[in-house]
């Protein structure tokens, strides 16, 4: 243990780290001296090993320009204590009930613009905001089924929210299939915790899939809608359909029939009520979107409109994940809700605002420069990384359309010890929780997507830009643990199965020993 | 069930009895040229391409190497072990929600081994004993683990016309091979049924009543009309016939195919015997077609034609 973590570097810095606090373990990490004590390097090293040839086996792995890996996931797991969740369960489920009533408000009668809260104009010029779902009014409410509000970690330990997710976010497959390899890989540890399951999820989405029906629609059909294998997180929505146990379809299973969606089965076509798709707005619905995609259905939007499908989640669900509307949330909160938020979003200046680009152009050097529309790391600009010509080519970019850009201070994720390597060093984090709303309760997956930036010092997470994942472990307190009392029942003892001669000849005396007398009698020997 | 996974499924149980059946007929065919040197290696490799329907460049030496990357090793030759077994586990992942855990993995599993060069570096030998092993787990796995509901019949029907196609290509290797060697008792081995060839003609060995056991028996679950029969049994499982004929143009040529072989003479099948084979393999295709017209056509979707609305 100490020889593991001899050289390790982490908590000195600036950056939080989350295991050691100047060079003494933090409590939550506590139980993890006994196990780490007893193991070498090489022992980890082993293990590490069988971890990631168990993820090719299963098949758990995702695309990289159409190469198929292993799901990158380190062996130390990332421990949340109670209190700490408990701030983000309830920072979470207040953000979802903000912006599912924002979402509900633009695309109706958008009283949050007259009341000045926030400019029409941000809204109007989002290039996810779609005419399609103006006056489309979900069956239960819900708009944001399923959310992920990345969450990352500041140099004072405190949560604060880095964006949102409400159009189709993925990574959940992994915080399931995590637990069970990590259970394996290290179960002397995993039986010291009382760790919080994370494997209901898909009964909880299903629910609240089945929640969100059409209207006296009382048995619903719900399938989940890929893009097909070639889709980077192809695995996520085959274990998504096979664990509700539903169908996955692709946009060639599904028909539009006189405002109906089916979907060709052998029997012929039977009809779908609810949708869980993961394939973009854009690509949806040819007759509304991009005429040339072959991933969704023509027919879909209208069915959606005319109430006999729901879309989980709702189209146009992108104006609230905006990067500029993300600066807004705050206020969103205050507004619907009357409350203040419970997690902090990261500073932000918008570029488009006059004064910000004044304070903000000449620090360009010293900043984080993002793109609002982007997603997976696309686009972003770190400021003390880039070269001269790259800031000359952001600063032209950002002057031309200046409200396509935010920018916030370098924010330092916080380290956890990661096996790279072959040894442990700290590197940055970010957690990606993910809630469910059933329309009554915004459920909180307590676990959630830690995603690891694997090179040192890099602070861009995503999968696609080769980053890892890691095992999060939200402890559950002493105080809600279920007092179970010793019940002794004595199983009643029973016959045993059947046994047939051959049991009887190996393991009864008889015929054998017989047989073996008679040989050594006509003189042979025995042996 | 959607029309798409019933395709996988059906390809899924095709796939993984051509890959058991190519390593079954070559395991046969590189052990007869070893054993037997009078014969020639150019004839029989070409031979065997011929019958396995791999086109080739007919000037081109034809030798054992050829005919092991054609039919084993070259995962881009659409006839090879190692194209099947991926084949088999693309498939697999179209169907992922729909097959069992324990079937995934063994499909999975089998076609990293390809992968990695682990069926190459085996050897021909032990690598195609590694094939037949593969794929009793599985079908095993499948056996144990997976409900009889469409996607099963479909496995089975995918399987079945697959073996049928198979074993009358293993029957036409050997009635090529004419007088060099023992051909037939070669072959035999490769179902896996001499022993129970044997037992059944009490020791007497022709040619003729291999030809028979192989093509006619009703309970060697290898031969021709043992799986045609099971192929019936599967398309009749999936759709529920009238009070009269048949509806199903797959069961129609399935079922004329059985009669025709069943209820002619066997001197008279066994007089032209590649011929007939061919005649067989024709309507595993025709039939292959029919019940892709009939269960799959749904699954080719359409395209929208209209432009940005």
């Amino acid at each position: 243990m100490d020889s593991m973590f001899h050289h390790y570097p982490g908590g000195t810095g600036p950056a939080y780290d989350e295991m050691f606090d100047a060079g003494t373990m933090r409590p939550a990490y506590d139980q993890f001296r006994s196990t780490l004590d007893t193991m070498t390097m090489a022992d980890l090293a082993s293990r590490v090993e069988a971890l990631q040839a168990s993820y090719l086996d299963q098949g758990v792995t995702f695309d990289i320009g159409g190469e198929e890996r292993a799901f990158p996931l380190d062996i130390l797991p990332r421990v949340i204590e109670q209190d700490s969740w408990s701030t983000i369960e309830r920072g979470v489920q207040q953000r979802v009930r903000a912006l599912e009533a924002f979402l509900a408000d633009v695309y109706d009668a958008g009283q949050v613009f007259t009341d000045g809260v926030i400019p029409r104009r941000v809204i109007a010029t989002s290039s996810h905001f779609h005419r399609a779902a103006a006056s489309v009014r979900p069956p239960n409410g819900v708009r944001v089924h399923v959310s992920g509000i990345d969450l990352i970690r500041d140099n004072d330990g405190e949560f604060r929210v880095l964006e949102d997710n409400v159009r189709v976010p993925s990574g959940v497959s992994y915080v399931m299939t995590n637990r069970r390899a990590i259970a394996s890989a290290l179960p002397e540890t995993f039986a010291h915790h009382r760790i919080r399951p994370v494997a209901g999820y898909p009964q909880r989405l299903l629910a609240a899939l089945r929640a969100a029906a059409p209207a006296g629609v009382a048995d619903p059909t719900v399938v989940v809608l890929t893009p097909g294998v070639f889709n980077g997180a192809y695995f996520e929505h085959a274990l998504l359909a096979r664990t509700m146990g539903v169908e996955l379809v692709e946009g060639r299973d599904l028909e539009c029939r006189r405002g109906r969606v089916m979907m060709r089965t052998t029997n012929g076509p039977e009809p779908v009520h609810v949708i869980y798709r993961r394939v973009d707005d854009e690509f949806l619905d040819p007759v509304h979107f991009r005429g040339d995609s072959l991933l969704g259905c023509p027919g879909l939007i209208d069915a959606a409109r005319s109430g006999q499908v729901v879309l989980a989640n709702a189209v146009g669900n992108g104006v609230a994940d905006d990067k500029l509307v993300y600066t807004y949330v705050p206020d969103l909160i205050r507004y619907y809700l009357d409350e203040e938020p419970v997690l902090r979003n990261v500073d932000t200046w918008r570029l488009g605002d006059a004064d910000a680009r004044e304070e903000v152009m000449d620090r360009l050097d010293e900043l984080v420069v993002k793109p609002v529309d982007g997603s997976g790391g696309k686009g972003i600009v770190i400021g003390p990384a880039a070269s001269r010509p790259e800031l000359d080519e952001l600063r032209s970019k950002v002057l031309a359309e200046p409200r396509n850009w935010i920018a916030q201070p370098v924010v330092q994720l916080s380290t956890v010890p990661t096996f790279v390597d072959g040894k442990l060093g700290p590197r940055h984090v970010d957690l990606r929780p993910f809630a469910v709303n059933d329309g009554t309760k915004v459920w909180v997956l307590p676990g959630g997507l830690t995603r690891v930036a694997l090179p040192e010092g890099e602070l861009i997470v995503n999968s696609s830009r080769g980053g890892g994942s890691k095992d999060t472990w939200v402890l559950a307190g002493p105080t809600v643990a279920p007092v179970r009392e010793e019940v002794v029942v004595h199983a009643h003892q029973a016959e045993p199965p059947s046994s047939g001669p051959a049991i009887t000849d190996l393991t009864g005396p008889g015929e054998q020993e017989q047989q073996q007398q008679q040989a050594r009698e006509k003189g042979g020997t025995a042996c | 069930m959607l029309s798409r996974i019933a395709e996988s499924m059906f390809w899924i149980g095709r796939y993984v009895e051509r890959a058991e059946d190519t390593a079954r007929i070559l395991d046969v065919q590189t052990q007869l040229l070893l054993e037997d040197t009078s014969g020639s290696e150019e004839t029989t490799c070409r031979n065997l391409l011929a019958i396995m329907g791999v086109e080739f460049d007919p000037d081109a030496r034809v030798d054992t190497r050829l005919v092991l990357e054609q039919l084993a090793y070259d995962a881009n030759a659409p006839a090879s072990v190692a194209a099947v077994l991926a084949a088999a586990r693309e498939s697999a992942r179209r169907a992922r929600e729909t097959l069992s855990v324990a079937m995934w993995e063994a499909l999975n599993t089998t076609h990293r081994s390809v992968v990695s060069g682990q069926f190459r570096a085996a050897g021909p030998a032990s690598g195609f004993r590694w094939v037949r092993d593969r794929a009793a787990l599985i079908n095993g796995a499948a056996d144990a683990t997976m409900t009889r509901d469409e996607g099963w019949q479909f496995l089975m029907l995918g399987r079945c016309l697959e073996r049928a196609d198979m074993t009358s290509r293993l029957v036409a290797t050997a009635a090529y091979a004419g007088g060099s060697g023992s051909p037939w008792t070669n072959t035999l081995r490769a179902c896996g049924g001499y022993e129970a060839f044997l037992r059944t003609y009490k020791g007497a060995e022709t040619e003729r009543m291999a030809a028979e056991f192989l093509l006619l028996d009703r309970l060697f679950p290898r031969s021709v009309i043992f799986s045609l029969n099971r192929a019936e049994q599967c398309l009749h499982n999936l759709e529920a016939g009238g009070r009269a004929g048949f509806q199903n143009d797959a069961l129609r040529l399935i079922g004329r195919t059985r009669a025709d072989l069943e209820y002619r003479s066997l001197s008279d099948v066994v007089a032209d015997l590649p011929g007939e084979m061919e005649k067989l393999q024709r309507t595993c295709a025709l039939a292959t077609d029919a019940v892709t017209r009939r269960f799959f056509a749904g699954s080719e979707g359409t395209n929208w034609q209209g432009g940005r609305v």
